[in-house]
């Protein structure tokens, strides 16, 4: 198991909930302070500085006119901690392949991160969460096939070494594609993409990619990761190794009991300050239409963030997973063995006004007494017992009163 | 919705299927709808289909059908249409087009008005009068329900209800808005080159607005018209968007004084 630790760098000075209409996309900028702003950038940057110092690797993100997240470049942050750290893998997951214009500067500024680092990159691909679309003025219909077309482009960019090759697709065109640099590692850097149930998963699958799967919970892993699993046992012949599938949480480990709960609620800040205006949750085409009519009309929460969340029920989804040492291993143990295993985990470890030393210490803590255990735990990964566990192991209900269902590939 | 002796039709035109509703009889009338989807469901054609010949396609990608592989964007859509006033072989065509529709007939009119006696455009997008910072049209897909409701509506209270529609209804309004995403993202329900090309209209144009449209408003509307010779604007008071809706007779006594 690897564990990969990230922090959405959210701006969390803001002012009271319902005096603004959503926290993304149309929230004025007025309420960022640059100062603060620094502060918080910094502070960032020396979490994963500290991550890379507990032995974790480093995982970034990015989004766009958000407080939940002020990283709207994270070939930026990429390129920071690619020389601040030594020995750490940075991953970037990911590039919104699908809302950009030039896809070509992407695999530029990848080969650089590539570089810089001496070949530390795991280079992330997302179709992005539906309120990216307004801010990238990009039509979300066909996204899909956008992301994949901007991934041809990219992986071409990378992996052709004889002079300028051509590209004219059908939304990204380019005649003479050469870059400088190319990447350092060979052929190129590990690829990884989001996905959800349905077909998203089988084009990850046939590539060999991981497919990163965030906050689906018990309710949804069986699904997405035996799609996955079945799309690349049909397309190779074989079975798909464990460092193929990754899963996101929350997480906060404490020895003290309250301040566990006070820490994991803090870090469910993610969860609980999400209030987005409907018509960014739902950009023409994100979702098929009978999706977006229940995103419209019936009240489903557009990118698998819960309406109101609670930290019990959290946890009890597979979200969050959140106490002692002992009991995080243990939810963690549980919840992998109940998806079928997997080789990552990407570890939301700070959110909202999580604390300095409430973040360092429970990375520590994590790093010390989880960590050791969860990399056992995958060594003796054996596929065969996987499955009698698993057959151990019926199906758990979703939980509808939640509306937690609607498929999202950020 | 109406109970009325209107038929369905289909043609295949570049491998796709496109329904149209035929009705009535006389000259050829061909109705273009907007993003709200076919308005042969509303009374108003009724009334048109005494005098005229009414041919209403739908737009592929509204009304449940599907949007062909092939589609990007408006102009797939006008030559489309193109094609349909050429597999149907109609002449003396009375064009109208609603918003978006309104869009695609004009720039069907600068193509190609052979087929065509007479434009009008009811609300119509496809211009962009005002500078780079100025929002002609209002963004719909960035705006509430609500709010759409009252750029839409003179009187909103009389728009429908979208919670009280069946699921089925509710899945074809959230496709029929991502169609008009479809044809109207970006540039946003324009085409930057349309007003040098409006001089080619050579057929008798009227411009019929709501006076409190507020998604395009009549000064939009009067822009409109002074890019094209020789046209008129007309306004319906107490009525938005969709005047056909909120004065239907007001608006069959314009068109049919025009065209009739």
């Amino acid at each position: 198991m690897k564990a990969w630790f990230f922090s959405e760098d959210a701006y969390p000075h803001l002012p009271a909930e319902d005096s603004y209409e959503s926290i993304r996309v149309n929230l004025p900028n007025r309420h960022y302070d640059p100062e603060v702003g620094a502060e918080l950038y910094h502070r960032y940057l020396d979490m994963w500085l500290m991550a890379e110092e507990q032995g974790l690797e480093i995982m970034l993100n990015e989004h766009h006119q958000t407080a939940t997240c002020v990283v709207p470049a994270v070939p930026i942050m990429a390129g920071i901690l690619a020389r601040q750290t030594t020995t750490a893998r940075i991953l970037v997951l990911g590039n919104p392949i699908s809302n950009i214009a030039r896809p070509v500067r992407t695999a530029e500024e990848m080969a650089m991160v590539d570089v810089i680092s001496r070949g530390r990159l795991e280079c992330g691909f997302v179709r992005g969460v539906p309120y990216e679309s307004a801010p990238a003025n990009v039509l979300p219909y066909r996204g899909t096939e956008r992301l994949w077309e901007a991934h041809d482009l990219i992986v071409k960019a990378w992996t052709d070494h004889d002079g300028p090759f051509n590209f004219e697709g059908r939304w990204f065109h380019a005649r003479q594609v050469n870059i400088w640099p190319r990447p350092y590692q060979q052929p190129h850097p590990p690829v990884w993409v989001t996905i959800g149930s349905g077909p998203s998963a089988r084009p990850v699958a046939e590539h060999k990619y991981v497919g990163a799967v965030f906050l689906a919970g018990y309710p949804d892993i069986r699904r997405i990761f035996d799609g996955y699993r079945a799309a690349y046992e049909q397309a190779h012949g074989c079975e798909t190794p464990l460092d193929r599938l990754a899963y996101a949480c929350l997480l906060y480990v404490s020895e003290d009991a309250q301040d566990a709960t006070e820490g994991a609620n803090e870090v469910l800040w993610y969860m609980t300050s999400n209030k987005v205006a409907p018509q960014w949750q739902n950009p023409p085409g994100y979702h098929p239409p009978q999706v977006a009519a229940k995103v419209m009309f019936g009240g489903l929460s557009a990118a698998g963030v819960p309406l109101q969340p609670t930290l019990e029920q959290q946890i009890a989804r597979g979200n969050v997973f959140a106490g002692n040492p002992d009991q995080v291993f243990e939810q963690i143990r549980a919840f992998w063995e109940y998806s079928g295993g997997f080789g990552h985990l990407l570890v939301m470890g700070q959110a909202g006004f999580l604390s300095e030393a409430r973040t360092n210490n429970s990375l520590r803590l994590f790093a010390k007494e989880v960590y050791p255990r969860l990399k056992e735990l995958t060594a003796g990964y054996d596929s065969g017992r996987m499955r009698e566990l698993r057959a151990a192991l019926p199906d758990r209900e979703s939980n509808p009163v939640d509306s937690f269902r609607v498929d999202f590939v950020r | 919705m109406n109970d009325r002796s209107e038929t369905m039709h289909r043609v295949t035109l570049q491998g796709v299927e496109v329904p149209y509703a035929r009705m009535g009889s006389g000259q050829p009338m061909v109705l273009l709808h907007g993003g709200g989807g076919p308005v042969t469901r509303f009374p108003f054609v009724d009334e048109l289909a005494r005098r005229f010949e009414i041919i209403a396609p739908i737009h592929p990608g509204f009304a449940g059908t599907p949007i062909p592989e092939h589609f990007d964007d408006m102009q797939d859509l006008v030559y489309l249409h193109l094609d349909l006033l050429d597999a149907l072989d109609l002449h003396d065509v009375v064009l109208v087009g609603f918003s978006m529709g309104g869009w695609a007939a004009a720039e069907i009119a600068v193509m190609n008005c052979r087929r065509l006696s007479k434009l009008i455009l009811v609300d119509a997008v496809g211009i962009k009068p005002g500078g780079r910072e100025s929002r002609d049209i209002a963004d719909v897909f960035a705006v509430t329900l609500d709010e759409f409701k009252r750029l839409i509506w003179h009187d909103p209270a009389k728009a429908p209800d979208f919670a009280a529609m069946d699921e089925a209804q509710q899945a074809i309004f959230a496709g029929d808005r991502v169609a008009l995403g479809l044809y109207t993202w970006q540039p946003y329900m324009h085409n930057p080159k349309l007003p040098r090309r409006l001089h080619r209209v050579t057929v008798p144009t009227l411009l019929i607005w709501g006076e409190s449209d507020r998604l395009v408003t009549p000064e939009y509307g009067a822009a409109f018209r002074d890019m094209i010779p020789g046209a008129t604007l007309v306004t319906i008071p107490e009525a938005g968007h969709a005047p056909y809706m909120e004065q239907p007779a007001r608006f069959v006594e314009h068109v049919l004084s025009f065209a009739g």
